[in-house]
């Protein structure tokens, strides 16, 4: 599947250094399959039993203006923590088909990459753009543009994106199923693998 | 101009440059775990696909096994299905496995180094993100997701993007009742938490080069929680001396030769790095963490921040701000935490002292947390317990009496697991309970209770928790 033009209504995720554990707490790590980890996202924080919560605040999964949303915005350092592919999982299968942020983890980008979910950064001022206007109107509808590089609202706004070359390609020609590609000229594989003294014996 | 171990190691894993523009990297050794892999074996299977290196390929069972009773079938019925399929996995495919009876049973990261199956020089692989620990031997390893366990267990290779290095050099020397613990906890909060995406932190310096290799292993578990996915030291007569004599170390001849090619992939005195940090370790003291992150944590004689003002230590000066994060996350961490700011961290009550995963639950954990409590008894509203890393460090504490010592004090000795690191087990946080732990995340519902709450600190740290009841400084007990 190519991956170019990802459109649709967004929710705003506001906070920085947001952790695997809170996107799938671990306790939804012990099923053997990934089926149904949609029913999971931020479970505890959702639940309002975290300590934190300040009453009357709605977990932006829950407010019904957000609704049906495919894109989630974010800020710096999304995904961090565990490498658990159960928190992209869980998101690609509520839906969502991209995500925007500031900045994201590096297990947690790849992950998403390896199954066809697109991280794509913008800049401070741009995120915190872009989630006031959903705020404001989360009706409206963004259009991501991984050719052009560029997010678009339909009322106008309009910020740049930015995604590594490789990740931008292999969403974009379809090639981010990797392990077709790995297997491709497995002879190379065997040479590089003779080469180490530790394979074929010191 | 000279290397850094970082990319000799890439250098000569290089397979090919993909379309894509990645690497393919050869992977070393890939270890394998019940959580991680059984969604990748069916892919296998859907595909028609063997496992390309069974002989460099080896799985254990870590995350879900229960620590007291381990009669089989499990009374949990998930744990007992997620164990069976990777027993049946590891049948049908052919992959090496020490599962729950096997004496090489344990933590992923412990058992690799203890069998001498990690190695320097290697790539190394594993669907957890705490893979960084085998960097300690000098090794490139990483944690990955679960579709990139099926690419190695399919082809023995990962599409990857290079890496920068930092260099993080602790100079000088450690003051007594600083652990290797506290060492890494003030590089996260002085670098911050995202402070290494896109790096790999190669640790140097003075206080590494004296450090055993269980202390090692400590600061390269947690390179992850500062955003690193590798940490890495490099490979000297201390690597070289633990590892002599280990099941997968060649012996004789070629142990010399090998010693000779491992010490030729050390970083170059010449070498280049894209970051320097130099960290005093005459400056590092004890390290609590009081917030939902492990960089926000102050000095066991510093006060929990206050918002807008930023973390401070003893004297009321700010430092660790970039650990902090700003007046928001800051705010919203004393919230779940139930810490107001300004008081002294020290004397913070616990519910449950941890001593275990796969961060600090080695032999010399456990053997400086038993020194603190030997003698001493755990106050009587605390819980604690301590799960040995393998059933190999579990045997060898048990030799040493280290079990009596710790059950005499109030502990509880379990077999070795996760445990109540991430609660996938069931060890876990009860409701609001507190808890000093020797593990490496203290994120909200981390420990198995979604309103639980986590404070890291070094085992030894931990141990005078439980003894005083509250936070404690170890340095008044030792």
């Amino acid at each position: 599947m190519k991956i170019t033009r990802i459109e649709g209504t967004a929710i705003p995720m506001r906070g920085d250094d947001i952790d695997t554990d809170r996107i799938m707490p671990a306790r939804h790590l012990r099923a053997v399959t990934f089926e149904g980890l949609e029913q999971y996202l931020f479970q505890d924080e959702r639940a309002g039993s975290a300590a934190g919560d300040r009453a009357g605040t709605v977990h932006p999964f829950d407010n019904p203006r957000h609704q049906g949303a495919s894109i989630l915005l974010v800020n710096r350092n999304f995904g961090s923590g565990s490498s658990r592919e159960h928190a992209p999982q869980g998101l690609q299968r509520a839906g969502f088909r991209a995500i925007v942020g500031e900045s994201f983890a590096e297990i947690f980008f790849g992950n998403s990459l390896m199954i066809g979910l697109p991280c794509v950064t913008a800049a401070p001022d741009e995120m915190r753009e872009l989630m006031a206007r959903v705020e404001e109107r989360p009706d409206a509808r963004l259009r991501i543009d991984l050719d052009a590089r560029t997010c678009d609202m339909d009322n106008g706004f309009r910020c740049a994106i930015a995604l590594p070359g490789h990740a931008r390609d292999a969403l974009m020609t379809g090639a981010w199923d990797t392990t077709g590609m790995l297997l491709d000229r497995y002879a190379e594989v065997d040479q590089a693998a003779a080469r180490l003294p530790y394979v074929v014996g010191f | 101009m000279g290397q850094t171990l970082l990319q000799k190691v890439w250098d000569l894993h290089t397979v090919r440059t993909l379309p894509s523009g990645q690497t393919q990297i050869f992977v070393g050794l890939h270890l394998v775990h019940e959580v991680t892999s059984p969604q990748a074996f069916d892919a296998l299977r859907a595909r028609g696909w063997t496992v390309a290196r069974l002989d460099r390929t080896f799985a254990t069972v870590d995350h879900i096994v229960p620590t007291r009773e381990r009669t089989r079938p499990f009374l949990d019925v998930m744990a007992e299905d997620m164990i069976a399929a990777l027993e049946r996995n590891c049948r049908e495919f052919g992959v090496r496995l020490a599962g729950l009876d096997d004496d090489r049973q344990g933590i992923v990261h412990v058992i690799g180094p203890e069998l001498g199956l990690t190695q320097p020089g290697m790539t190394i692989a594993c669907g957890d993100s705490h893979t960084s620990t085998h960097g300690a031997f000098g090794a490139v390893a990483f944690g990955i997701g679960t579709s990139q366990v099926r690419d190695v267990l399919a082809s023995q290779c990962l599409a990857l993007e290079p890496m920068k290095v930092r260099r993080i050099r602790v100079t000088g020397t450690l003051p007594r009742g600083v652990y290797a613990k506290d060492v890494i906890l003030t590089i996260i909060n002085r670098l911050g938490v995202g402070g290494g995406v896109g790096y790999a932190y190669e640790y140097a310096g003075d206080v590494l080069a004296r450090m055993s290799m269980d202390e090692r292993m400590t600061i390269c578990n947690m390179s992850i929680e500062g955003g690193a996915r590798v940490g890495y030291v490099n490979p000297d007569e201390t690597t070289f001396a633990y590892m002599k004599g280990r099941p997968f170390v060649p012996a004789g001849d070629a142990f010399e030769r090998a010693r000779a090619w491992w010490r030729a992939m050390a970083s170059d005195a010449d070498a280049r790095y894209d970051d320097d940090v130099e960290i005093r370790g005459e400056e590092l003291t004890p390290v609590v963490t009081w917030g939902v992150n492990p960089g926000q944590s102050v000095p066991v004689t510093g006060r929990v921040p206050t918002v807008g003002r930023g973390p401070q230590g003893a004297d009321g000066a700010p430092g660790g701000a970039s650990g902090g994060g700003d007046a928001q996350a800051v705010a919203d961490a004393l919230a779940y935490m139930n810490l107001h700011g300004g008081e002294p961290i020290a004397g913070t009550r616990v519910d449950v002292a941890f001593i275990g995963s796969c961060t600090n639950s080695r032999l010399s954990d456990l053997r400086e947390a038993a020194r603190i409590v030997k003698g001493r008894r755990v106050a009587a509203h605390v819980k604690a317990l301590v799960v040995p890393g393998s059933a190999s460090v579990k045997a060898a504490a048990e030799r040493e009496g280290l079990d009596e010592i710790f059950r005499a004090a109030g502990f509880e000795w379990r077999s070795a697991g996760c445990s109540m690191c991430l609660g996938m087990n069931p060890d876990k946080l009860q409701g609001h309970q507190v808890c000093a732990s020797s593990s490496n995340r203290n994120f909200k519902g981390r420990q198995g209770s979604p309103t639980g709450r986590t404070l890291l600190m070094s085992p030894a740290m931990v141990a005078a928790a439980a003894v005083a009841g509250a936070v404690a400084d170890v340095r008044e007990l030792a």
